[in-house]
Protein backbone atom coordinates (compact mmCIF):
# COMPACT_ATOMS: atom_id res chain seq x y z
CA UNK A 1 0.00 0.00 0.00
CA UNK A 2 2.62 2.32 1.13
CA UNK A 3 4.99 1.38 -1.73
CA UNK A 4 1.89 2.85 -4.32
CA UNK A 5 1.34 5.64 -2.72
CA UNK A 6 5.20 6.32 -3.42
CA UNK A 7 4.88 5.09 -6.46
CA UNK A 8 1.81 7.49 -7.64
CA UNK A 9 4.11 10.59 -6.14
CA UNK A 10 6.65 9.40 -8.34
CA UNK A 11 4.80 9.61 -11.14
CA UNK A 12 3.12 13.17 -10.61
CA UNK A 13 6.95 14.66 -10.52
CA UNK A 14 7.82 12.94 -13.08
CA UNK A 15 5.94 15.38 -16.08
CA UNK A 16 6.90 18.15 -13.46
CA UNK A 17 10.58 17.45 -13.80
CA UNK A 18 10.19 17.33 -17.57
CA UNK A 19 8.31 20.69 -17.83
CA UNK A 20 10.94 22.74 -16.22
CA UNK A 21 13.69 21.16 -17.25
CA UNK A 22 12.26 22.23 -20.78
CA UNK A 23 11.57 25.95 -19.24
CA UNK A 24 15.38 26.43 -17.59
CA UNK A 25 16.98 25.12 -20.91
CA UNK A 26 15.41 27.22 -23.29
CA UNK A 27 14.80 29.89 -20.66
CA UNK A 28 18.80 30.01 -20.64
CA UNK A 29 18.86 30.69 -24.45
CA UNK A 30 17.29 33.60 -24.29
CA UNK A 31 19.90 35.19 -22.37
CA UNK A 32 21.42 38.04 -24.65
CA UNK A 33 24.08 38.33 -26.08
CA UNK A 34 25.99 35.31 -28.16
CA UNK A 35 28.03 33.36 -25.74
CA UNK A 36 30.11 32.35 -28.83
CA UNK A 37 30.56 35.86 -29.31
CA UNK A 38 31.45 36.93 -25.78
CA UNK A 39 34.35 33.94 -25.87
CA UNK A 40 35.92 34.70 -29.07
CA UNK A 41 35.21 38.83 -29.07
CA UNK A 42 33.65 41.10 -31.66
CA UNK A 43 36.25 40.63 -34.03
CA UNK A 44 36.15 36.97 -34.84
CA UNK A 45 35.84 35.35 -38.17
CA UNK A 46 32.50 34.09 -39.48
CA UNK A 47 34.57 30.66 -39.93
CA UNK A 48 35.85 30.79 -36.02
CA UNK A 49 32.12 31.26 -34.86
CA UNK A 50 30.78 28.38 -37.04
CA UNK A 51 33.53 26.38 -35.76
CA UNK A 52 32.88 26.89 -32.01
CA UNK A 53 29.31 26.39 -32.44
CA UNK A 54 29.18 23.35 -33.74
CA UNK A 55 31.77 22.24 -31.02
CA UNK A 56 29.53 23.26 -28.54
CA UNK A 57 26.67 21.49 -30.41
CA UNK A 58 24.91 24.86 -31.24
CA UNK A 59 24.19 24.56 -34.71
CA UNK A 60 21.98 21.43 -34.08
CA UNK A 61 17.91 22.30 -33.74
CA UNK A 62 16.96 23.31 -30.07
CA UNK A 63 14.77 20.58 -29.55
CA UNK A 64 17.88 18.42 -30.42
CA UNK A 65 20.08 20.32 -28.12
CA UNK A 66 17.57 20.17 -24.99
CA UNK A 67 17.58 16.33 -25.52
CA UNK A 68 21.20 15.57 -25.93
CA UNK A 69 21.64 17.50 -22.78
CA UNK A 70 18.84 16.38 -20.74
CA UNK A 71 20.30 12.45 -21.45
CA UNK A 72 23.79 13.64 -20.45
CA UNK A 73 22.40 15.42 -17.29
CA UNK A 74 20.23 11.95 -16.40
CA UNK A 75 23.47 10.63 -16.58
CA UNK A 76 25.41 13.04 -14.51
CA UNK A 77 26.64 15.10 -16.76
CA UNK A 78 25.91 18.81 -17.01
CA UNK A 79 28.35 19.91 -19.49
CA UNK A 80 31.45 22.28 -19.66
CA UNK A 81 31.39 26.07 -17.89
CA UNK A 82 31.61 28.24 -21.55
CA UNK A 83 34.20 30.26 -19.32
CA UNK A 84 36.55 28.29 -17.78
CA UNK A 85 36.09 24.50 -19.20
CA UNK A 86 35.36 23.38 -15.70
CA UNK A 87 32.84 20.63 -15.46
CA UNK A 88 29.46 22.48 -14.60
CA UNK A 89 28.38 18.66 -12.13
CA UNK A 90 32.05 18.95 -10.28
CA UNK A 91 31.23 22.45 -10.10
CA UNK A 92 27.72 22.41 -8.45
CA UNK A 93 27.93 19.23 -6.71
CA UNK A 94 31.27 21.19 -4.54
CA UNK A 95 29.34 24.17 -3.95
CA UNK A 96 26.07 21.99 -3.07
CA UNK A 97 27.69 20.92 0.16
CA UNK A 98 28.27 23.90 0.91
CA UNK A 99 24.91 25.79 0.38
CA UNK A 100 23.37 22.43 1.76
CA UNK A 101 25.20 22.94 5.51
CA UNK A 102 24.51 26.45 5.66
CA UNK A 103 20.24 25.84 4.47
CA UNK A 104 20.13 22.88 7.12
CA UNK A 105 21.92 25.45 9.66
CA UNK A 106 19.25 27.80 9.00
CA UNK A 107 16.39 25.59 8.65
CA UNK A 108 17.78 24.01 12.09
CA UNK A 109 17.75 27.38 13.93
CA UNK A 110 14.70 28.32 12.65
CA UNK A 111 12.26 25.04 13.61
CA UNK A 112 14.13 24.79 17.28
CA UNK A 113 13.77 28.94 17.71
CA UNK A 114 10.69 28.92 16.11
CA UNK A 115 8.85 26.20 17.98
CA UNK A 116 10.34 27.37 21.62
CA UNK A 117 8.93 31.28 20.33
CA UNK A 118 5.20 29.48 19.92
CA UNK A 119 5.03 27.22 22.84
CA UNK A 120 6.41 30.08 25.03
CA UNK A 121 3.97 32.41 23.46
CA UNK A 122 1.11 29.48 24.30
CA UNK A 123 2.15 29.02 27.49
CA UNK A 124 2.20 32.51 28.60
CA UNK A 125 -1.00 33.18 26.58
CA UNK A 126 -2.26 37.45 27.09
CA UNK A 127 1.39 38.06 28.52
CA UNK A 128 4.32 40.53 27.49
CA UNK A 129 5.86 37.10 26.49
CA UNK A 130 3.17 36.65 24.33
CA UNK A 131 3.07 40.00 22.51
CA UNK A 132 6.87 39.64 21.88
CA UNK A 133 6.77 36.65 20.03
CA UNK A 134 3.46 37.60 17.99
CA UNK A 135 5.86 41.42 17.44
CA UNK A 136 8.73 39.07 16.38
CA UNK A 137 6.56 37.19 13.96
CA UNK A 138 5.07 39.94 12.13
CA UNK A 139 8.50 41.76 11.92
CA UNK A 140 10.33 38.25 11.08
CA UNK A 141 8.56 38.51 7.66
CA UNK A 142 9.24 41.63 6.38
CA UNK A 143 12.65 42.02 6.88
CA UNK A 144 14.45 41.48 3.78
CA UNK A 145 17.63 38.68 4.26
CA UNK A 146 20.19 41.12 3.11
CA UNK A 147 19.06 43.90 6.16
CA UNK A 148 18.90 41.51 8.48
CA UNK A 149 22.09 40.22 7.64
CA UNK A 150 23.68 43.93 7.28
CA UNK A 151 22.28 44.50 10.65
CA UNK A 152 24.06 41.31 11.96
CA UNK A 153 26.95 42.31 10.55
CA UNK A 154 27.21 45.56 12.28
CA UNK A 155 26.31 44.37 15.74
CA UNK A 156 28.07 41.20 16.32
CA UNK A 157 31.14 41.89 13.52
CA UNK A 158 31.79 45.40 13.58
CA UNK A 159 30.62 46.74 17.15
CA UNK A 160 31.12 43.59 18.88
CA UNK A 161 33.87 42.07 17.08
CA UNK A 162 32.63 38.45 18.17
CA UNK A 163 32.33 36.39 14.70
CA UNK A 164 33.43 37.14 11.47
CA UNK A 165 31.90 38.84 8.66
CA UNK A 166 33.01 36.82 6.06
CA UNK A 167 34.28 33.39 5.36
CA UNK A 168 33.55 29.81 5.02
CA UNK A 169 34.80 26.38 6.78
CA UNK A 170 33.52 22.97 6.01
CA UNK A 171 31.78 20.99 9.05
CA UNK A 172 33.97 18.12 7.78
CA UNK A 173 37.16 20.33 8.12
CA UNK A 174 36.71 22.02 11.08
CA UNK A 175 33.56 21.75 13.16
CA UNK A 176 34.31 24.76 15.25
CA UNK A 177 35.64 27.24 12.40
CA UNK A 178 32.03 25.99 11.14
CA UNK A 179 30.33 27.05 13.58
CA UNK A 180 31.76 30.77 14.04
CA UNK A 181 31.48 31.09 10.28
CA UNK A 182 27.43 29.73 9.40
CA UNK A 183 26.70 31.14 12.70
CA UNK A 184 25.64 35.17 11.47
CA UNK A 185 25.00 33.81 7.54
CA UNK A 186 22.77 31.06 9.28
CA UNK A 187 21.06 33.36 11.22
CA UNK A 188 20.08 35.96 8.47
CA UNK A 189 18.68 32.65 6.52
CA UNK A 190 16.57 31.96 9.50
CA UNK A 191 14.68 34.75 10.64
CA UNK A 192 11.76 34.18 7.97
CA UNK A 193 11.68 30.73 8.85
CA UNK A 194 11.58 31.39 12.40
CA UNK A 195 8.52 33.73 12.13
CA UNK A 196 6.84 31.26 9.81
CA UNK A 197 6.77 28.60 11.80
CA UNK A 198 6.27 30.46 14.99
CA UNK A 199 2.87 31.80 13.33
CA UNK A 200 1.86 28.20 11.98
CA UNK A 201 2.71 26.33 15.10
CA UNK A 202 1.21 29.52 17.66
CA UNK A 203 -2.31 28.81 15.40
CA UNK A 204 -1.70 25.06 15.31
CA UNK A 205 -1.45 24.83 18.67
CA UNK A 206 -4.37 27.22 19.57
CA UNK A 207 -6.65 24.99 17.41
CA UNK A 208 -5.66 21.51 18.98
CA UNK A 209 -5.92 22.92 22.88
CA UNK A 210 -9.80 23.92 21.81
CA UNK A 211 -10.19 19.88 21.35
CA UNK A 212 -12.34 17.73 23.01
CA UNK A 213 -9.35 15.63 24.12
CA UNK A 214 -7.33 18.27 25.98
CA UNK A 215 -10.63 18.93 27.67
CA UNK A 216 -10.77 15.73 28.76
CA UNK A 217 -7.19 15.61 29.62
CA UNK A 218 -7.34 18.81 32.09
CA UNK A 219 -10.48 17.07 33.78
CA UNK A 220 -8.06 14.48 34.57
CA UNK A 221 -5.64 16.56 36.40
CA UNK A 222 -2.89 17.05 34.01
CA UNK A 223 -1.21 20.23 34.24
CA UNK A 224 -1.00 22.57 31.30
CA UNK A 225 2.68 21.87 30.28
CA UNK A 226 1.75 18.15 30.58
CA UNK A 227 -1.31 18.80 27.92
CA UNK A 228 0.81 21.22 25.67
CA UNK A 229 3.57 18.23 25.81
CA UNK A 230 2.36 15.13 26.24
CA UNK A 231 -0.84 15.71 24.04
CA UNK A 232 -1.21 18.99 21.96
CA UNK A 233 2.10 19.23 20.62
CA UNK A 234 2.51 15.82 18.70
CA UNK A 235 -0.60 17.07 16.58
CA UNK A 236 0.16 20.84 16.40
CA UNK A 237 3.42 19.92 14.75
CA UNK A 238 1.79 17.69 11.47
CA UNK A 239 0.62 21.25 9.61
CA UNK A 240 3.93 22.64 10.82
CA UNK A 241 5.88 19.48 9.11
CA UNK A 242 4.45 20.65 5.61
CA UNK A 243 5.27 24.52 6.18
CA UNK A 244 9.24 23.45 7.16
CA UNK A 245 9.41 21.30 3.58
CA UNK A 246 7.86 24.58 2.24
CA UNK A 247 10.49 26.66 3.58
CA UNK A 248 13.64 24.68 1.97
CA UNK A 249 13.02 26.21 -1.46
CA UNK A 250 12.48 29.77 -0.69
CA UNK A 251 15.92 29.28 1.99
CA UNK A 252 18.12 27.76 -0.66
CA UNK A 253 16.97 30.50 -3.33
CA UNK A 254 17.97 33.35 -0.35
CA UNK A 255 21.70 32.15 -0.04
CA UNK A 256 21.78 33.60 -3.10
CA UNK A 257 21.42 37.11 -1.40
CA UNK A 258 23.27 35.68 1.89
CA UNK A 259 26.33 33.67 0.39
CA UNK A 260 26.73 37.21 -1.54
CA UNK A 261 26.99 39.30 1.63
CA UNK A 262 29.41 36.79 3.55
CA UNK A 263 31.53 35.49 0.93
CA UNK A 264 30.35 31.78 0.91
CA UNK A 265 31.04 29.98 -2.02
CA UNK A 266 27.92 28.43 -2.10
CA UNK A 267 25.50 27.61 -5.11
CA UNK A 268 23.92 31.31 -4.58
CA UNK A 269 27.34 32.88 -5.22
CA UNK A 270 27.73 30.21 -7.73
CA UNK A 271 24.22 31.07 -9.50
CA UNK A 272 24.91 35.43 -9.20
CA UNK A 273 28.33 34.92 -11.04
CA UNK A 274 27.22 32.56 -13.87
CA UNK A 275 24.50 35.54 -14.76
CA UNK A 276 26.38 37.82 -14.63
CA UNK A 277 28.81 36.15 -16.89
CA UNK A 278 27.17 34.67 -19.33
CA UNK A 279 27.97 31.38 -18.39
CA UNK A 280 25.00 29.51 -20.07
CA UNK A 281 26.12 25.92 -19.31
CA UNK A 282 26.55 26.85 -15.78
CA UNK A 283 23.63 28.68 -14.82
CA UNK A 284 21.31 25.80 -16.84
CA UNK A 285 23.40 23.39 -14.34
CA UNK A 286 22.87 25.47 -10.89
CA UNK A 287 19.13 26.27 -11.93
CA UNK A 288 18.69 22.00 -12.43
CA UNK A 289 19.70 21.52 -9.39
CA UNK A 290 18.38 23.86 -7.14
CA UNK A 291 14.95 22.87 -8.82
CA UNK A 292 15.56 18.92 -7.92
CA UNK A 293 16.90 19.80 -4.44
CA UNK A 294 13.27 21.56 -4.14
CA UNK A 295 11.47 18.68 -5.82
CA UNK A 296 13.52 16.03 -3.53
CA UNK A 297 12.16 17.65 -0.62
CA UNK A 298 8.88 18.46 -1.35
CA UNK A 299 8.51 14.94 -1.87
CA UNK A 300 10.47 13.57 1.56
CA UNK A 301 7.53 16.14 3.12
CA UNK A 302 5.00 14.35 1.55
CA UNK A 303 6.58 10.59 2.95
CA UNK A 304 7.26 11.95 6.04
CA UNK A 305 3.06 13.69 6.86
CA UNK A 306 1.91 10.89 5.46
CA UNK A 307 3.89 8.92 7.96
CA UNK A 308 2.90 10.87 11.29
CA UNK A 309 -0.17 11.21 10.44
CA UNK A 310 -2.02 8.38 11.02
CA UNK A 311 -5.41 9.51 9.43
CA UNK A 312 -3.85 9.27 5.99
CA UNK A 313 -4.82 6.26 3.70
CA UNK A 314 -1.94 5.93 0.95
CA UNK B 1 -20.65 42.89 -0.70
CA UNK B 2 -20.83 46.35 -1.65
CA UNK B 3 -17.03 48.31 -1.36
CA UNK B 4 -18.78 50.70 0.98
CA UNK B 5 -18.97 47.19 3.31
CA UNK B 6 -15.34 46.23 3.03
CA UNK B 7 -14.57 50.03 4.01
CA UNK B 8 -16.37 49.77 6.61
CA UNK B 9 -14.96 46.82 8.23
CA UNK B 10 -11.60 47.76 7.14
CA UNK B 11 -11.77 51.03 9.23
CA UNK B 12 -12.49 48.56 11.94
CA UNK B 13 -9.12 46.58 11.78
CA UNK B 14 -6.82 49.77 13.01
CA UNK B 15 -3.93 48.41 11.55
CA UNK B 16 -5.29 47.93 8.50
CA UNK B 17 -6.45 50.97 7.70
CA UNK B 18 -3.19 52.70 8.95
CA UNK B 19 -1.68 50.40 6.60
CA UNK B 20 -3.85 51.75 3.65
CA UNK B 21 -3.38 55.33 4.14
CA UNK B 22 0.61 54.56 4.86
CA UNK B 23 0.54 52.98 1.14
CA UNK B 24 -2.07 55.40 -0.05
CA UNK B 25 0.28 58.49 1.21
CA UNK B 26 3.58 56.45 -0.68
CA UNK B 27 1.78 56.26 -3.98
CA UNK B 28 1.27 60.00 -3.37
CA UNK B 29 4.97 60.44 -2.77
CA UNK B 30 5.63 58.36 -5.77
CA UNK B 31 3.84 60.18 -7.90
CA UNK B 32 4.82 63.32 -7.16
CA UNK B 33 8.89 62.54 -6.36
CA UNK B 34 10.67 64.42 -8.67
CA UNK B 35 9.06 67.94 -7.39
CA UNK B 36 8.75 67.11 -3.91
CA UNK B 37 12.46 66.47 -3.08
CA UNK B 38 14.16 68.99 -1.38
CA UNK B 39 17.64 68.45 -3.13
CA UNK B 40 17.99 67.12 -6.31
CA UNK B 41 19.00 62.99 -5.56
CA UNK B 42 21.50 62.61 -7.72
CA UNK B 43 23.24 66.12 -7.09
CA UNK B 44 26.66 65.15 -5.37
CA UNK B 45 28.89 67.36 -2.99
CA UNK B 46 32.06 65.91 -2.18
CA UNK B 47 32.55 68.76 0.33
CA UNK B 48 29.73 67.30 2.66
CA UNK B 49 29.91 63.48 2.26
CA UNK B 50 28.46 60.88 4.62
CA UNK B 51 27.07 63.97 7.04
CA UNK B 52 24.82 62.95 10.48
CA UNK B 53 21.23 64.17 9.57
CA UNK B 54 20.75 67.96 10.00
CA UNK B 55 18.66 70.48 9.75
CA UNK B 56 19.67 70.72 6.18
CA UNK B 57 19.96 66.99 5.22
CA UNK B 58 17.06 65.74 7.71
CA UNK B 59 18.57 61.49 6.64
CA UNK B 60 22.16 63.35 6.14
CA UNK B 61 24.27 62.92 3.01
CA UNK B 62 25.58 59.44 1.40
CA UNK B 63 29.41 58.69 0.27
CA UNK B 64 29.01 61.01 -2.67
CA UNK B 65 27.32 63.77 -0.62
CA UNK B 66 23.55 63.31 -2.01
CA UNK B 67 20.87 64.03 -0.13
CA UNK B 68 19.37 60.79 1.72
CA UNK B 69 16.08 62.05 2.41
CA UNK B 70 15.77 62.82 -0.83
CA UNK B 71 16.23 59.39 -2.62
CA UNK B 72 14.64 58.15 -0.14
CA UNK B 73 11.81 59.91 -1.26
CA UNK B 74 12.68 59.05 -5.13
CA UNK B 75 12.93 55.37 -4.37
CA UNK B 76 9.41 55.34 -3.37
CA UNK B 77 8.59 55.42 -6.63
CA UNK B 78 10.34 52.34 -7.75
CA UNK B 79 9.22 50.65 -4.92
CA UNK B 80 5.14 51.68 -5.71
CA UNK B 81 6.12 50.21 -9.48
CA UNK B 82 7.27 47.28 -8.14
CA UNK B 83 4.06 46.70 -6.43
CA UNK B 84 1.99 47.12 -9.29
CA UNK B 85 3.87 45.15 -11.22
CA UNK B 86 3.87 42.31 -8.74
CA UNK B 87 -0.04 42.42 -8.55
CA UNK B 88 -0.73 43.37 -12.21
CA UNK B 89 1.20 40.96 -13.92
CA UNK B 90 -0.07 37.88 -11.77
CA UNK B 91 -3.83 39.16 -11.62
CA UNK B 92 -3.96 39.78 -15.99
CA UNK B 93 -2.46 36.72 -16.78
CA UNK B 94 -2.30 34.02 -13.77
CA UNK B 95 -5.92 34.32 -13.04
CA UNK B 96 -7.22 33.78 -16.14
CA UNK B 97 -5.17 31.09 -16.76
CA UNK B 98 -6.13 29.55 -13.00
CA UNK B 99 -9.88 30.12 -14.37
CA UNK B 100 -9.60 28.38 -17.56
CA UNK B 101 -8.11 25.58 -16.48
CA UNK B 102 -10.31 25.14 -13.25
CA UNK B 103 -13.44 25.82 -15.17
CA UNK B 104 -12.40 23.69 -18.43
CA UNK B 105 -11.09 20.65 -16.41
CA UNK B 106 -9.50 17.63 -17.87
CA UNK B 107 -6.48 17.27 -19.39
CA UNK B 108 -5.84 20.78 -20.29
CA UNK B 109 -6.24 21.31 -16.43
CA UNK B 110 -3.23 18.40 -15.93
CA UNK B 111 -1.38 20.44 -18.42
CA UNK B 112 -1.70 23.46 -16.62
CA UNK B 113 -1.18 22.58 -13.44
CA UNK B 114 1.82 20.23 -13.99
CA UNK B 115 3.64 23.81 -15.52
CA UNK B 116 2.43 25.59 -12.79
CA UNK B 117 3.77 22.99 -9.96
CA UNK B 118 7.14 22.60 -11.52
CA UNK B 119 7.74 26.76 -12.37
CA UNK B 120 6.52 27.06 -8.49
CA UNK B 121 9.29 24.34 -7.48
CA UNK B 122 11.95 27.19 -8.79
CA UNK B 123 13.07 29.70 -5.77
CA UNK B 124 11.49 32.66 -6.62
CA UNK B 125 14.46 34.50 -6.37
CA UNK B 126 16.34 32.33 -8.71
CA UNK B 127 13.49 32.73 -11.04
CA UNK B 128 13.58 36.31 -11.25
CA UNK B 129 17.10 36.42 -11.15
CA UNK B 130 17.04 34.37 -14.81
CA UNK B 131 13.88 36.11 -15.85
CA UNK B 132 16.06 39.29 -15.58
CA UNK B 133 19.48 38.36 -17.19
CA UNK B 134 17.52 36.80 -19.67
CA UNK B 135 15.52 40.17 -20.65
CA UNK B 136 18.54 42.14 -20.21
CA UNK B 137 19.06 43.91 -16.83
CA UNK B 138 17.10 47.20 -16.21
CA UNK B 139 14.14 48.26 -14.20
CA UNK B 140 11.38 47.57 -16.41
CA UNK B 141 12.80 43.97 -16.90
CA UNK B 142 13.06 43.11 -13.36
CA UNK B 143 9.62 44.38 -12.65
CA UNK B 144 8.41 42.51 -15.40
CA UNK B 145 10.69 39.05 -13.66
CA UNK B 146 8.95 39.76 -10.53
CA UNK B 147 5.10 39.74 -12.14
CA UNK B 148 6.09 36.75 -14.27
CA UNK B 149 7.38 34.60 -10.93
CA UNK B 150 3.85 35.36 -9.12
CA UNK B 151 2.05 34.50 -12.12
CA UNK B 152 2.14 30.19 -11.03
CA UNK B 153 0.70 31.06 -7.60
CA UNK B 154 -2.29 33.33 -8.60
CA UNK B 155 -3.44 30.77 -11.46
CA UNK B 156 -3.13 28.30 -8.57
CA UNK B 157 -5.32 29.75 -6.30
CA UNK B 158 -7.93 31.02 -8.82
CA UNK B 159 -7.49 27.49 -10.29
CA UNK B 160 -9.08 25.98 -7.00
CA UNK B 161 -11.67 28.96 -6.34
CA UNK B 162 -13.04 28.38 -9.68
CA UNK B 163 -13.03 24.61 -8.99
CA UNK B 164 -15.01 25.06 -6.16
CA UNK B 165 -17.59 27.75 -7.71
CA UNK B 166 -18.00 25.80 -10.65
CA UNK B 167 -20.13 23.25 -8.99
CA UNK B 168 -22.49 25.94 -7.17
CA UNK B 169 -25.89 25.35 -7.98
CA UNK B 170 -26.27 29.02 -9.71
CA UNK B 171 -23.23 28.03 -12.11
CA UNK B 172 -25.27 25.19 -12.89
CA UNK B 173 -28.38 27.16 -13.30
CA UNK B 174 -26.65 29.61 -16.09
CA UNK B 175 -25.15 26.62 -17.82
CA UNK B 176 -28.93 25.22 -18.06
CA UNK B 177 -30.56 28.36 -19.34
CA UNK B 178 -27.97 28.26 -22.37
CA UNK B 179 -25.45 31.21 -20.80
CA UNK B 180 -22.06 31.25 -22.38
CA UNK B 181 -18.55 30.26 -21.03
CA UNK B 182 -17.30 33.66 -21.26
CA UNK B 183 -20.71 35.01 -19.68
CA UNK B 184 -20.28 32.56 -17.13
CA UNK B 185 -17.02 33.35 -15.98
CA UNK B 186 -17.43 37.25 -16.21
CA UNK B 187 -20.47 37.04 -14.20
CA UNK B 188 -20.74 34.05 -12.14
CA UNK B 189 -17.43 33.58 -11.62
CA UNK B 190 -15.12 36.11 -11.45
CA UNK B 191 -17.12 38.13 -8.94
CA UNK B 192 -17.58 34.37 -6.59
CA UNK B 193 -13.54 33.84 -6.37
CA UNK B 194 -12.25 37.59 -5.77
CA UNK B 195 -12.31 37.78 -2.32
CA UNK B 196 -9.20 35.60 -1.72
CA UNK B 197 -7.77 37.11 -4.92
CA UNK B 198 -7.45 40.36 -3.52
CA UNK B 199 -6.38 39.37 -0.04
CA UNK B 200 -3.19 37.64 -1.87
CA UNK B 201 -2.99 40.67 -4.24
CA UNK B 202 -2.18 42.88 -0.97
CA UNK B 203 0.10 40.60 0.21
CA UNK B 204 1.95 40.55 -2.96
CA UNK B 205 2.51 44.54 -2.71
CA UNK B 206 4.88 43.44 0.06
CA UNK B 207 6.44 40.77 -1.35
CA UNK B 208 6.89 42.87 -4.96
CA UNK B 209 8.95 45.51 -2.73
CA UNK B 210 10.64 42.84 -0.99
CA UNK B 211 11.93 41.31 -4.84
CA UNK B 212 12.53 44.38 -6.34
CA UNK B 213 15.57 45.37 -3.39
CA UNK B 214 16.36 42.16 -3.46
CA UNK B 215 17.09 41.94 -7.05
CA UNK B 216 18.49 45.71 -7.12
CA UNK B 217 20.95 44.76 -4.15
CA UNK B 218 22.22 42.19 -5.93
CA UNK B 219 22.84 44.45 -8.85
CA UNK B 220 20.38 42.49 -10.82
CA UNK B 221 17.98 44.51 -10.62
CA UNK B 222 17.62 48.57 -10.90
CA UNK B 223 20.72 50.18 -11.74
CA UNK B 224 22.39 53.49 -10.69
CA UNK B 225 21.44 56.35 -11.22
CA UNK B 226 17.42 54.93 -11.23
CA UNK B 227 17.15 54.92 -7.72
CA UNK B 228 16.12 51.74 -5.81
CA UNK B 229 16.00 51.29 -1.62
CA UNK B 230 17.78 48.11 -2.22
CA UNK B 231 20.30 50.16 -4.71
CA UNK B 232 20.89 52.51 -1.81
CA UNK B 233 21.17 49.40 0.58
CA UNK B 234 23.94 48.39 -1.62
CA UNK B 235 25.84 51.32 -1.99
CA UNK B 236 25.71 51.80 1.87
CA UNK B 237 26.90 48.21 2.38
CA UNK B 238 30.29 49.11 0.83
CA UNK B 239 30.56 51.68 3.48
CA UNK B 240 29.81 49.89 6.44
CA UNK B 241 33.45 50.13 7.95
CA UNK B 242 33.02 53.78 7.66
CA UNK B 243 29.47 54.85 8.54
CA UNK B 244 27.32 52.03 8.80
CA UNK B 245 23.95 54.26 9.90
CA UNK B 246 23.44 54.84 6.49
CA UNK B 247 22.05 51.07 6.24
CA UNK B 248 18.87 52.73 8.48
CA UNK B 249 16.62 55.27 5.99
CA UNK B 250 16.44 52.82 3.05
CA UNK B 251 16.04 49.95 5.78
CA UNK B 252 13.21 51.42 7.48
CA UNK B 253 11.38 52.56 4.38
CA UNK B 254 11.43 48.77 3.01
CA UNK B 255 10.06 47.62 6.36
CA UNK B 256 7.04 50.06 6.95
CA UNK B 257 6.55 49.32 3.35
CA UNK B 258 6.52 45.53 3.69
CA UNK B 259 4.49 45.89 7.13
CA UNK B 260 2.19 47.76 5.49
CA UNK B 261 1.35 45.36 2.45
CA UNK B 262 1.16 42.65 4.99
CA UNK B 263 -1.16 44.21 7.64
CA UNK B 264 -3.53 45.64 4.83
CA UNK B 265 -3.82 41.60 3.76
CA UNK B 266 -4.66 40.30 6.58
CA UNK B 267 -7.36 43.45 7.71
CA UNK B 268 -8.72 42.46 3.79
CA UNK B 269 -8.90 39.25 4.97
CA UNK B 270 -11.00 39.92 8.17
CA UNK B 271 -13.23 42.22 5.96
CA UNK B 272 -14.16 40.02 3.32
CA UNK B 273 -14.79 37.28 5.08
CA UNK B 274 -18.60 36.20 4.12
CA UNK B 275 -18.41 34.91 8.17
CA UNK B 276 -17.77 38.43 9.26
CA UNK B 277 -18.85 39.43 12.58
CA UNK B 278 -18.86 43.02 13.89
CA UNK B 279 -17.33 42.47 17.41
CA UNK B 280 -15.11 39.65 16.08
Amino acid sequence: MFFQFLLRRLLYVIPMVFVVTLVVYSLVLLIPGDPVLVLLGENATEEKIAELKRQLGLDKPIIEQYFTWLSNAIQGDLGRSIFTGQSVSEAVAERLAVSLQLVTAAILIAVVVGMTLAILSIYYAGTWIDYVVRFISTLGVAVPHFLFAMFLVVLFSLKLKWLPATGFTSIAESPGGFLRDITLPALSLSLGGIAIITRHLRSSLMEVLDADYIRTAYSKGVSRWQALFGHALRNAMLPVVTTIGLMFGNTLGATVVIETIFAIPGLGQLAVGAILQRDFTMVQGVVLVMFMMVVIINFLTDIVYALLDPRIEY
Amino acid sequence: MSFRTVLRRLMAERLAFISLIYLMVLVIVALLAPWITPYDPEQMDVMNMMQPPSKEHWFGTDELGRDIFSRVLMGAETAVKASLFAVLIPLCIGVPIGILSGYIGGIVDDIFMRIIDGIIAIPAIILALGITSALGVNLWNAMIAIGIVFTPQFARLARGQTLQVRSEHYVEAAQITGAGTLWIMARHIIPNIASPLVVQASFNLSIGVLVETTLSFLGMGVQDPDISWGVMIQQAYNMINYNPSMIIYPGIAILLTVLAGNFLGDGLRTALDPKYKMDA
